[in-house]
């Protein structure tokens, strides 16, 4: 706890960049020193964590660097509101949260946990809705922005395949909630304010057991 | 034996009508979760059908070699690149414009093909069966070349069509509802620079500042709404109107009827006159090829055109993309003897 808090003050200070994120190009190498205060939560090897019942740290092993730093800046703006991640992502400037990033989209990605004990129909239903959807309530597949795979599309849509479930879950339940809304145009929320409370479950659990990587 | 008739009778009956009330109730759910959604309720005379699902398939009691072919149809529908670089020259599925697996009204819905044709179509002068408009698809919407009638890509994605039209009536009296891209009232002024604005603003995020879509991994995940790997000049989607309504009744994905009627058709004005492949009815000179193709079809594109924005003549080129050839031998005038 000390040395987070160390930590904290050391990238506090170093906080005084002006340079827009877009212009940034991450280092990954600087990225890995700076991740050790991310690690607490995320892990040494970005794998983060399912926390059945509690909140859990999503993976960030393998993410596309432009997602992981959007997200940072995001936090940063109030754009996205967490109150773990908040006083983690202000500490960091535009180049050290492009470092982060980079460091991060480097390391393999790691698998999700969550979704071992749901039953088979459960998670059928999970497949339908990530790899078809359900045109029938007009819930657009996962797959359809996420891409082949729910591994990611460009640099807007982030893999979600392998994903922890628990963490799936409170986003999709914060975006239908009108909590999370960093996304372009709503385009995940409001898709997510028509997912039932068990569909989003079902999703989660199905998903985290996929594959990160490709084929 | 009287009495257990009369059970039998009874049960039936029943059955019967716990039967169309579930119906009934369904389709009421069906119709509320498109006018939630902006769309219009059905007007009285028209032909309400809900497509089944290949859930429904797998319970269904078809022979299963029909289910498997079905289910190929349903593959290839979904997942059209499988045919890329034999049939499909674009980076485009036939799911692309028939959302939801060819199944959503107002997303020109497939089944409404395997009830009215054969028919005549003016837009090639002569009756057209399933496979050849299923064909036209493929010469114009895809840039490519036709399966052979008859094949099994043809048998599977006609099957495919025939399956969601189970149930519903063939060759109907009553309009059909949420047929093709019913487009809202074109307003009075069009605006290629609102278009661009509204296009940059919230279509490109998707399909890219140059609409050439995304690909990851050879995959489409966003289809090209112009330039070489769109459909060609021959497609449906090139009509301004077609193209308003796609996008109106669409798009973005998950949100449709959120924009506004203007700014569908700015969006649509915008994007048809943006470059593509060549119309395969292309005679080598554009002017010409208007002339001959204009009552037709060409009335509501921009091909042969003049683009306001630099005065560029659309369509004037021979470029067709990837394509290796300009006219699929069935793209041809066929008489009736």
């Amino acid at each position: 706890m000390e040395k987070i808090a160390g930590i904290l003050v050391a990238l506090g200070l170093a906080a005084c960049s002006g340079i827009a994120f877009a212009e940034v190009e991450g280092d990954a190498e600087s990225g890995a020193v700076t991740a050790g205060v991310c690690s607490a939560c995320h892990q040494a090897d970005g794998s983060g964590k399912n926390v059945p019942g509690g909140e859990s740290w999503p993976r960030l092993a393998g993410l596309g660097a432009a997602y992981i730093a959007k997200q940072l800046h995001d936090y940063q703006s109030g754009a996205r509101s967490n109150a773990s991640m908040m006083p983690f992502a202000n500490m960091l400037n535009d180049q050290q949260i492009a470092d982060v990033a980079a460091y991060y989209a480097s390391l393999p990605a790691t698998q999700g946990d969550g979704g071992e004990d749901s039953d088979e129909a459960v998670l059928k239903r999970g497949q339908q809705l990530a790899e078809r959807g359900d045109w029938s309530e007009y819930i657009v597949s996962c797959k359809s922005c996420h891409g082949p795979g729910n591994r990611g599309a460009g640099d807007v849509f982030p893999g979600i395949a392998g994903q922890h479930a628990g963490y799936i879950e409170a986003q999709l339940q914060a975006w239908k909630a009108g909590i999370r809304k960093n996304d372009t145009q709503d385009l995940m929320g409001s898709i997510a304010r028509r997912i039932s409370d068990d569909d989003i479950q079902a999703v989660a659990a199905w998903l985290a057991g996929q594959s990160p990587e490709a084929n | 034996m009287i009495r257990t008739l009369t059970c039998a009778a009874l049960s039936g009956t029943l059955l019967f009508s716990a039967d169309a009330k579930t119906d009934e109730k369904t389709t009421q759910q069906y119709i509320n979760t498109l006018t939630e959604l902006g769309f219009p309720a059905p007007e009285e005379n028209e032909l309400v059908h809900i497509p089944p699902t290949m859930e429904d398939l797998e319970g269904s009691e078809l022979h299963p070699e029909l289910k498997r072919v079905i289910r190929r149809g349903h593959d290839l529908f979904t997942n059209t690149q499988q045919l890329r670089g034999e049939y499909v020259f674009n980076n485009m599925n036939c799911s692309s414009c028939h959302l939801g697996e060819g199944r959503m009204p107002f997303s020109a819905p497939i089944w409404a093909a395997a009830v009215t044709l054969p028919d005549f179509r003016g837009k090639n002068a002569h009756v057209n069966s399933l496979e050849e408009r299923i064909a036209g698809c493929f010469t114009y919407s895809m840039n490519g070349v036709p399966p052979e009638y008859g094949g099994d890509h043809m048998v599977a994605l006609s099957a495919y069509h025939q399956w969601l039209a189970k149930d519903a009536p063939v060759y109907p009296q009553q309009p059909i509802y949420g047929r093709g891209f019913p487009a809202p009232e074109r307003p009075e002024e069009l605006s290629y620079t609102r278009g661009e604005a509204a296009f940059q603003e919230k279509c490109s995020v998707c399909h890219g500042d140059d609409g050439g879509g995304l690909s990851v991994g050879g995959q489409t995940v966003f289809p090209a709404i112009w330039g070489d790997m769109s459909n060609n000049w021959g497609a449906g989607i090139v009509r301004v109107v077609t193209a308003a309504g796609f996008i109106k009744n669409n798009m973005p994905l998950g949100q449709p009827n959120s924009l506004d009627d203007q700014e569908a058709w700015d969006i649509a004005y915008y994007v048809s006159s943006q470059e593509r492949p060549q119309d395969p009815r292309y005679t080598g000179d554009v002017k010409e090829t208007l002339e001959q193709t204009r009552e037709a079809f060409h009335k509501h594109s921009m091909y042969g055109r003049i683009r306001e924005s630099d005065g560029q003549m659309l369509g004037d080129h021979s470029n067709l993309g990837e394509k290796p050839i300009l006219k699929p031998d069935t793209v041809r005038p066929r008489t009736f003897k």
